[in-house]
């Protein structure tokens, strides 16, 4: 019967064609328009590092004082960790690994007269950085504890710095000069950029390319490197002594927690380390507002999203159901000009299921058509959005999921539209119809 | 005209009423709100900024020692200076719309500190000498900043030069003293002090964020001595006629290059940076604008097609209607005002539907307000849109001959 009904609805669409047109035309571009906003949004909350990211944490300290209200727009100093505290949570090492970091952006003299100076982003870590992201080395390893703790001079680099610095030859041990100083190379990692940078300053870009160098925070600190993020002081601190004050935030911190029973360990070793900076008098909130984000919480957190996708996500769901709406009536008024041939059938021992299945695949018919063309739209939706000047354009392609999903759902957009269509036009009474031809 | 019939006809076919209906508002709403925020977009492109805009261009000079820079600045801006076209060249440490901003914030009171919440939050440039000149700043009362000024200023340990005079956009005045004149008043954040020497027409920060347009023209103006600019002086403006912009900006370009071998230098039209600093806004715009018009087809079409199914299922009614003595105009008046009362049901509940939205996203996306009028007007264009999609479905209504009537089908 699927393939009678088949061809039935094929001879129903080609006798109207302009209507058929405009069915499939108003489907495809409403799946379009959705499609391409969905994948946008998609991409955007997507998980950065697959098969990792369950076992990354952030751990949340409120150190304000009780009277400290947040500006208007501005970020949220409790977002980040103060100097002193990011090296109690290093120092207690109550997680399987662990790092405190902050993102710098630095000028590199690349010593050879063809290479002009240029900056390139990095970041400032501590040792367990490399091993807790699981980011694969190239060549030589990072650097270790006793490194962080001298400061040392060594940095870690980016594919593609170390082949811009010097080309296809080992770059371990080789040294590199960065702002004003001289930094040697323990090795070269391949390059590594989650979308979105989960573990970057909230204030900063996002998605954008691989960090090309790390080099250790205490080296960063010592030198007073230039950060690429937030600083948000409550206390009289100069830019002489900010950094390593216990009243200005600016780092970020995560740690790997493998089990339940460490995470749980750790929430009680954040609350325990709260109410201790409490009664010592260094905190004065409660020690309730310590928190240990999940790495797909934090994002949720911190809804990255802007809010014109969110916006154009919902006018893009508007135009769709307005499509829709449109497609309904047009396909009501398609179904019961058809009442006679309906009554047809009906008369000649069709059940009203028969008329319902029939008519359903014909809607359904459209939104294949509808679903194909609303690719093509969404593609060059993306395509329009790639040529934005937002961080997050480059990221907008569409994956597996999201072809399937649009085929799916012009589909099921278009078989909802035939529902009330298809259900009239099989109560059309068959005896009242064949009177009339 | 009688309407009665054509309630009872409706009545009749409640479904695709109602559809229809739904369609119109739906769109109604989408519409008023959608052409709202490209307006509020577009206010927000066109933004004044008083400076000469059109003549200048800049190169930034970073990666210098900051213990060098200052002593350079003389030096690179007497290159500068010697390029052919260039009417005047000076330092900045910003540029309004560059995102590179410096806030701080100030009150009226002797004792006012940055942690206070009266205070008002200001961006800050600090020029080098001869800056307003090239800048093209717009004075509107008192003066320029002069020799003295410039040699007495310097930064110190504090995040704030070592100067007590300021300059003040028109909007910054009008903020801390309503009413009065702002010249030689004096702000406090302790423990500097800065007393207003001039007003200048509206500058833009450099961040205009989205608290209104009184606050993104809240900037102020510090002299700063290239010796005593601690590294903060690097954005380097050159003033020339509109056409000579593109060679002046790579021809200083290339002298920062030769003269500083060490730093890095990036220049550009400040006309491209302003339309960067827009571009998400632009684009957000011409999306807005294409759905609407997307939407606008898909609804007329919608009319289109159920009217045409409208009028062939009544060709036979039409043609007895034209039997018994109705004009061709009596036929393409039923399905006009058919059309009229249903645009009318949709676009009265498009108008609350669409206050309804805009109410939402006052609460969740930090939307303005929208202005009575856009209801009306939408309304009146959808209206339009509806007479004019059911134009072609009535015209062929009219076509039917009054024979049809005399034909069993």
């Amino acid at each position: 019967m699927f393939g009678y009904y088949l061809d039935l609805a094929w001879r129903s669409l080609k006798r109207t064609p302009i209507l058929t047109g405009l069915m499939v035309l108003a489907i495809g571009l409403g799946i379009g328009a959705s499609m391409t906003m969905l994948t946008v949004l998609h991409v955007m909350t997507d998980d950065p590092l697959p098969g990792r990211s369950a076992q990354l944490y952030t751990p949340h300290l409120d150190p304000l004082p009780l009277d400290h209200k947040r500006r208007g727009d501005g970020p949220d100093a409790s977002d980040n960790l103060t100097w002193p505290d990011a090296m109690a949570l290093l120092k207690a090492h109550r997680a399987t690994r662990q790092a405190a970091m902050a993102g710098g952006s630095l000028l590199v003299r690349p010593g050879r007269t063809d290479l002009r100076p240029f900056y390139v982003d990095g970041r400032y870590a501590t040792a367990d950085f490399f091993a807790m992201f699981g980011m694969s080395f190239e060549h030589g390893s990072g650097w270790g504890a006793a490194d962080d703790a001298a400061g040392a001079r060594v940095v870690v680099l980016g594919e593609t710095l170390a082949r811009k610095l010097f080309g296809g030859a080992d770059a371990v041990g080789r040294t590199v000069r960065l702002g004003d100083s001289d930094f040697r190379v323990t090795g070269v990692v391949a390059d590594w950029a989650p979308q979105p940078m989960f573990y970057a300053d909230a204030s900063v870009k996002r998605y954008s390319d691989a960090d090309q160098f790390f080099l250790p925070l205490s080296a960063a600190v010592d030198l007073k490197l230039d950060v690429n993020g937030n600083f948000s002081s409550w206390g009289q601190d100069h830019a002489e002594t900010r950094m390593t004050s216990p009243t200005t935030t600016w780092l970020q911190f995560w740690a790997q927690l493998d089990t339940p029973m460490q995470v749980a360990a750790y929430r009680q070793y954040l609350a325990d380390y709260s109410a201790q900076q409490k009664a010592l008098g260094r905190f004065q909130r409660p020690p309730a507002n310590a928190k240990l984000y999940g790495l797909m919480d934090w994002l949720a957190h911190e809804n990255l999203v802007p809010n014109d996708v969110r916006l154009q996500l919902w006018l893009a769901l508007g135009f769709l159901f307005v499509c829709m709406l449109n497609i309904v009536a047009l396909l009501l008024a398609k179904f019961l000009r058809r009442s006679g041939e309906i009554s047809v059938r009906r008369a000649l021992g069709a059940g009203r299921r028969d008329i319902f299945v029939q008519l359903g695949i014909e809607s359904a018919l459209i939104g294949v058509a509808g679903g194909a063309l609303g690719l093509l739209v969404a593609q060059l939706g993306l395509w329009s959005i790639r040529q934005r000047p937002d961080d997050y354009a480059h990221l907008a392609q569409m994956d597996g999921a999201m072809l399937l999903g649009t085929l799916v759902l012009a589909v099921l957009a278009s078989v909802l539209a035939g529902l009330l269509p298809a259900w009239r036009a099989c109560r059309v009474a068959p005896a009242l119809q064949l009177k009339g031809v | 005209m009688e309407i009665r019939p054509i309630l009872a006809s409706l009545r009749k076919h409640r479904i695709p009423t109602v559809l229809i209906v739904l369609e119109i508002a739906l769109t109604c709403a989408v519409l008023c709100n959608a052409v709202f925020m490209i307006g509020q977009r577009v206010a927000a492109i066109r933004l004044p900024n008083a400076i000469d805009e059109r003549n200048l261009s800049m190169v930034t000079l970073g990666g210098t020692d900051e213990k060098t820079s200052g002593s350079d600045i003389p030096r690179n801006l007497a290159a500068l200076r010697g390029i052919p076209g260039v009417q005047s060249a000076a330092v900045v440490s910003t540029l309004p719309l560059s995102h590179n901003n410096w806030g701080w914030s100030f009150g009226t009171r002797p004792d006012a500190s940055t942690f206070d919440k009266k205070t008002v939050n200001f961006s800050l440039f600090f020029l080098g000498e001869g800056a307003e000149q090239a800048l093209g700043l717009r004075l509107l009362e008192g003066r320029f900043f002069n020799a003295d000024d410039y040699a007495g200023s310097s930064f110190g340990s504090a995040p704030l030069p070592e100067t007590h005079v300021t300059l003040v956009t028109r909007s910054v005045a009008e903020r801390l003293w309503p009413g009065q004149s702002a010249l030689g008043k004096t702000y406090y954040s302790m423990p500097h002090y800065y007393t207003v020497v001039g007003v200048v027409a509206d500058v833009l920060r450099p961040n205009i964020g989205s608290q209104g347009e009184d606050w993104s023209y809240y900037s102020a103006f510090f002299p700063l001595s290239a010796g005593g600019s601690k590294g903060n002086l690097r954005r380097y403006v050159l003033h020339s006629a509109p056409g000579d912009r593109g060679r002046v900006m790579r021809a200083a370009e290339q002298k920062l290059a030769a003269l500083n071998p060490n730093g890095v230098t990036k220049g550009m039209l400040y006309t491209d940076m302003r339309d960067q600093y827009f571009a998400d806004m632009r684009s957000m715009a011409w999306m807005l604008v294409l759905v609407c018009a997307v939407m606008l087809a898909v609804t007329a079409f919608g009319i289109v097609g159920l009217t045409s199914f409208w009028v062939g299922q009544r060709r036979r009614q039409i043609g007895i209607r034209r039997a018994v003595g109705a004009s061709r105009g009596h036929i393409m008046q039923y399905f006009q005002t058919e059309n009229f009362l249903l645009s009318g049901a949709g676009v009265v509940l498009g108008m609350a539907l669409a206050y309804g939205i805009n109410l939402y996203l006052m609460r969740h996306y930090e939307t303005a307000s929208m202005p009575w009028y856009y209801l009306p007007v939408s309304a009146v264009a959808l209206w339009a849109l509806g007479q004019l999609a059911v134009l072609g479905p009535a015209l062929r209504a009219a076509a039917v001959p009054p024979v049809v009537a005399t034909r069993s089908v």
